[in-house]
C-alpha cells in the first residue's frame, strides 16, 4: 500500500524530540484553549500563527494542529463538570454529561467523552490516510473551472446545509469575500474599495479578523453572563477508566454511526457543531427509551463527542487534498500554509510529502497523546475555571492584541481587531454564522482568481462550468446542495398529501452560534 | 458560550428586532456604496477577461438582495425578544471601554505597560482581588510575555517611554 509506506515515512519525519515536545506543548495549550470560555479553536490557532512564521512548516503545523486536537478534547471538560460548553461543539455533551456528573459519575462521563473523541478522530484520520491521496491524485487534473466549481460547492454547502437563516449565511459569506477584495487587485493592480485610505491598501488580514471575531467577540459574549463557576469535582482513577472502557464495546454501533455522521459533516463543511447535535439527536431517535436521554446516559455523551471529533478531524481532508478547509479552524490552518510558503491543494501531496505525511502521522500520535494527557490532567484544567473570569479575560484580550499586532507589526491591526470584535459580538447575537465569513476570507482571492482564469480561458462564457463531465457534475451538485432545503420542502409537500409528515428533530436553539 | 437557563428580570436595552433591522439596513447601504465604487472601477468585460470590479460588484448585488430579505423579515417580525438586557449591557461595556483604553494606551505607553494596567484594573475593580494580587499577577504576566515574545520568538512588540528608559 502506497499510503501505508507514506505514513511510515511521515512518522519518520515526525519522530524528532523537538516535534514531540511541540506536540505535547500544543496539546496542553489546546486543552487550555478549549477549557477557557472566550478562547476557542480558531482564534487560539490564529493568535499563535504569527509566532510560527519563522518555524519549519512541518513543526509549525504539528504545533498548531495539536492545539486544535487539544481544544477538541478540552471543550468536554467544562461541559461535563460545569455545564458550560468550553466550545460550541460541546454543547450537546452537556445534555447528558452534566446530569452524569450530578449523579456522581463525572469521572465515567469524562472518560467516555475523551474515549469517544479518540475513536471519532481516529476513524477520521484513517479515512484521511487512505482517501486524501486518492482525492488529491484525482484533483491534480483540475483546471481553473473545476477549482471554481469546487469552491462553489463549498460555499453552496454552507448555505444549503447551514442551520441559520439562509440570508444571514449568504451575507456572512459575501462579507468575507468583500473583505478579501479590499486593497490592490492581484490581476489588474487596480485599487478596490480603499476609499483613499493608506492603511486599507494592504487589505484585511484574515488572522486579524479571526482573532477579533472569535476572540474579542467571545469575551464580550462571555462577560454578559455573570459568571459564577460552580463545578463538580472529578479525579479520574485508572480503575474508573478501565471500568468505563469495559462498558464501551456494547455501544459500538453508536460510536460507528456518530463517526460516520462526523466524517460526512466534516468533509462537507457542516462542521463539528452540526455533527455533535446530529450525532446526539440520531442516537436519541433510535434509542428504545428516549425519555432517559438528558438524565445522564453514557451514550448521550458518546454520540455527540464522537461525531464532533470525527468532523473536526475530517475537516482537514478537503483542506489537504483540495486546499478547501471544512471548518473555521481548518481555514485558519490553511491560511498558515500560505504564510509558510506552501501552496495548498492537490500538488501538496507531490511536492511536500514530508509536510503532508508528517501532519497525518501527527494526527495519529497527537490523538493518542491527547487522550493520555487529558485523562491525567482533568483536575488541573478544571481548577483553571476556578480562577475568576475578571483575571482571565484581560489576559485573553492582551494575547489577542499581541496576536493581531504580530501579523504585520501594525498597531492599526489591533484597532481593526477591536472593530471585528464588536462585529463578531453583534453577529453572534443576531445569529449570523461566522465560519462562512472566515472561509470566504481565506479562500476569497483564490476563488476569484479561479473564476477569472476560467472566464479568460472561456472568453467570458459561463458555459465553461458545464463544459465537461467533471466540472459539470460538480457544478450541478453545488446547485443541488444550494437548493436542497427547497427541494426537501417540495418533496415533503408532495409526500404530505399521502403520508403523514415526519418532521426532522430540530436541534436545540440554545447552541451558541460560534464555529468549529 | 452562553447558558440561557438563568434568565432573570433584566430590563431590555434594545430589542432583537431593532438591532436586526438596523444591521440589515446598514448592510444594504454598504452594498450600495461598495457596489457603486466597484461599478466606477469597471464591473464589465475587458478584452482580457472580467474587469477588477466585476467580482466584487456582483457580490454587492448579492449582499443587497440578502440584506433586503433581512429588512423585510425584520419589518414583518412580531417578535419582542430582547437583544441585550440592561445588566448584561453594563457588563459588556465594562469590558469594551477598558479594551478601547487599552488599545489607545498601546500607542502611548507601549503594550507592556498598557497590559499591566488593563489586567491590574480588571482584577482590582471587577474581580475585587486584593491589591497585592492585582499588582503581582499582571507583573508576572507581563514579564512572561516579554520573555516569550521578545526573547524566544523575537517578535518586537510596541514599546513606550518606560521601556526606552530601560534601554529597550
Amino acid at each position: 500500500m502506497e499510503a501505508l509506506s507514506s505514513l511510515i515515512h511521515g512518522f519518520d519525519v515526525l519522530l524528532t524530540w523537538q516535534n514531540m515536545a511541540l506536540m505535547l506543548f500544543g496539546i496542553v495549550l489546546g486543552i487550555f484553549v478549549g477549557v477557557l470560555p472566550g478562547l476557542g479553536g480558531p482564534n487560539g490557532v490564529a493568535i499563535l500563527l504569527p509566532l510560527t512564521f519563522s518555524m519549519d512548516p512541518t513543526s509549525a503545523i504539528v504545533l498548531l494542529s495539536c492545539i486544535y486536537w487539544g481544544a477538541l478534547f478540552g471543550g468536554a471538560i467544562t461541559a461535563i463538570l460545569f455545564n458550560i460548553p468550553g466550545e460550541a461543539w460541546s454543547v450537546a455533551t452537556t445534555f447528558d454529561g452534566y446530569p452524569m456528573a450530578q449523579k456522581g459519575q463525572a469521572a465515567e462521563a469524562l472518560t467516555a467523552a475523551f474515549t469517544a473523541s479518540f475513536v471519532g478522530s481516529f476513524l477520521a484520520v484513517v479515512l484521511i490516510t487512505f482517501l486524501a491521496p486518492l482525492v488529491a491524485g484525482f484533483a491534480i487534473r483540475f483546471g481553473p473551472p473545476e477549482f471554481f466549481a469546487v469552491y462553489l460547492l463549498t460555499f453552496c454547502s454552507f448555505v444549503g446545509l447551514g442551520r441559520e437563516d439562509k440570508h444571514k449565511i449568504v451575507i456572512s459569506l459575501v462579507i468575507g469575500f468583500l473583505l478579501t477584495a479590499v486593497g490592490m487587485d492581484t490581476v489588474s493592480g487596480q485599487l478596490r474599495m480603499t476609499f483613499g485610505s493608506v492603511e486599507l491598501l494592504r487589505g484585511f488580514d484574515f488572522l486579524v479578523a479571526v482573532i477579533g471575531l472569535f476572540g474579542v467577540g467571545e469575551i464580550l459574549l462571555t462577560m454578559e453572563e455573570s459568571f459564577a463557576f460552580r463545578g463538580k469535582k472529578a479525579v479520574i482513577s485508572p480503575t474508573v477508566v478501565f471500568r468505563t472502557w469495559a462498558t464501551l464495546p456494547k455501544y459500538w454501533l453508536t460510536l460507528l454511526r456518530s463517526s460516520a455522521i462526523g466524517c460526512w459533516l466534516g468533509i462537507t463543511p457542516g462542521g463539528a457543531i452540526a455533527a455533535s447535535f446530529m450525532g446526539y439527536n440520531i442516537a436519541k431517535r433510535v434509542a428504545k427509551d428516549k425519555e432517559s436521554f438528558g438524565q445522564g446516559r453514557i451514550d448521550g455523551v458518546l454520540a455527540p463527542e464522537t461525531a464532533a471529533h470525527a468532523a473536526g478531524t475530517s475537516a482537514l481532508l478537503p483542506m489537504l487534498a483540495l486546499g478547501i478547509p471544512g471548518s473555521g479552524t481548518a481555514a485558519v490552518l490553511l491560511g498558515g500554509l500560505m504564510v509558510w510558503g506552501l501552496q495548498p491543494g492537490p500538488l501538496l501531496f507531490v511536492e511536500q510529502k514530508d509536510f503532508v505525511w508528517g501532519l497525518i502521522a501527527s494526527m495519529y500520535l497527537g490523538n493518542i497523546v491527547g487522550l493520555i494527557v487529558v485523562l491525567a490532567t482533568v483536575p488541573l484544567f478544571a481548577s483553571v475555571l476556578r480562577v475568576p473570569f475578571p483575571t482571565i479575560a484581560p489576559m485573553i484580550l492582551v494575547s489577542c492584541a499581541v496576536g493581531a499586532f504580530a501579523v504585520q507589526n501594525a498597531v492599526f491591526d489591533i484597532w481593526l481587531m477591536l472593530a471585528f470584535g464588536v462585529v463578531g459580538y453583534v453577529f453572534k447575537k443576531l445569529g449570523y454564522p461566522l465560519a462562512p465569513l472566515t472561509l470566504a476570507l481565506v479562500l476569497g482571492d483564490k476563488a476569484e482568481d479561479a473564476f477569472r482564469q476560467a472566464m479568460i480561458g472561456a472568453r467570458g462564457s459561463m458555459t465553461v462550468f458545464f463544459s465537461n463531465g467533471l466540472v459539470g457534475t460538480i457544478t450541478i451538485i453545488a446547485l443541488l446542495v444550494l437548493f436542497m432545503p427547497l427541494i426537501g420542502q417540495a418533496v415533503a409537500w408532495v409526500r404530505g398529501t399521502r403520508a403523514p409528515k415526519i418532521e426532522p428533530e430540530a436541534p436545540p436553539v440554545s447552541a451558541p452560534a460560534s464555529e468549529a | 458560550m452562553s447558558i440561557q437557563d438563568e434568565e432573570t428580570e433584566d430590563r431590555s436595552v434594545v430589542s432583537y428586532r431593532s438591532v436586526d433591522l438596523v444591521v440589515s439596513v446598514l448592510l444594504f447601504l454598504a452594498s450600495i456604496i461598495l457596489g457603486w465604487t466597484n461599478w466606477q472601477i469597471g464591473a464589465g468585460w475587458a478584452p482580457d477577461g472580467p474587469e477588477a470590479g466585476y467580482f466584487p460588484f456582483y457580490l454587492c448585488v448579492l449582499l443587497g438582495i440578502a440584506s433586503l430579505i433581512g429588512i423585510v423579515k425584520g419589518v414583518i417580525s412580531r417578535s419582542d425578544a430582547s437583544f441585550v438586557g440592561r445588566d448584561q449591557f453594563k457588563r459588556v461595556l465594562q469590558v469594551a471601554i477598558p479594551s478601547l483604553a487599552f488599545v489607545a494606551g498601546i500607542q502611548w505607553l507601549g503594550i507592556y505597560v498598557s497590559s499591566f494596567l488593563l489586567i491590574a484594573g480588571f482584577m482590582r475593580f471587577l474581580g475585587k482581588s486584593s491589591i497585592l494580587a492585582s499588582l503581582v499577577t499582571p507583573v508576572i504576566f507581563v514579564v512572561f510575555m516579554f520573555y516569550v515574545f521578545e526573547k524566544q520568538f523575537t517578535v518586537l512588540l510596541p514599546k513606550g517611554p518606560i521601556e526606552r528608559a530601560l534601554l529597550y
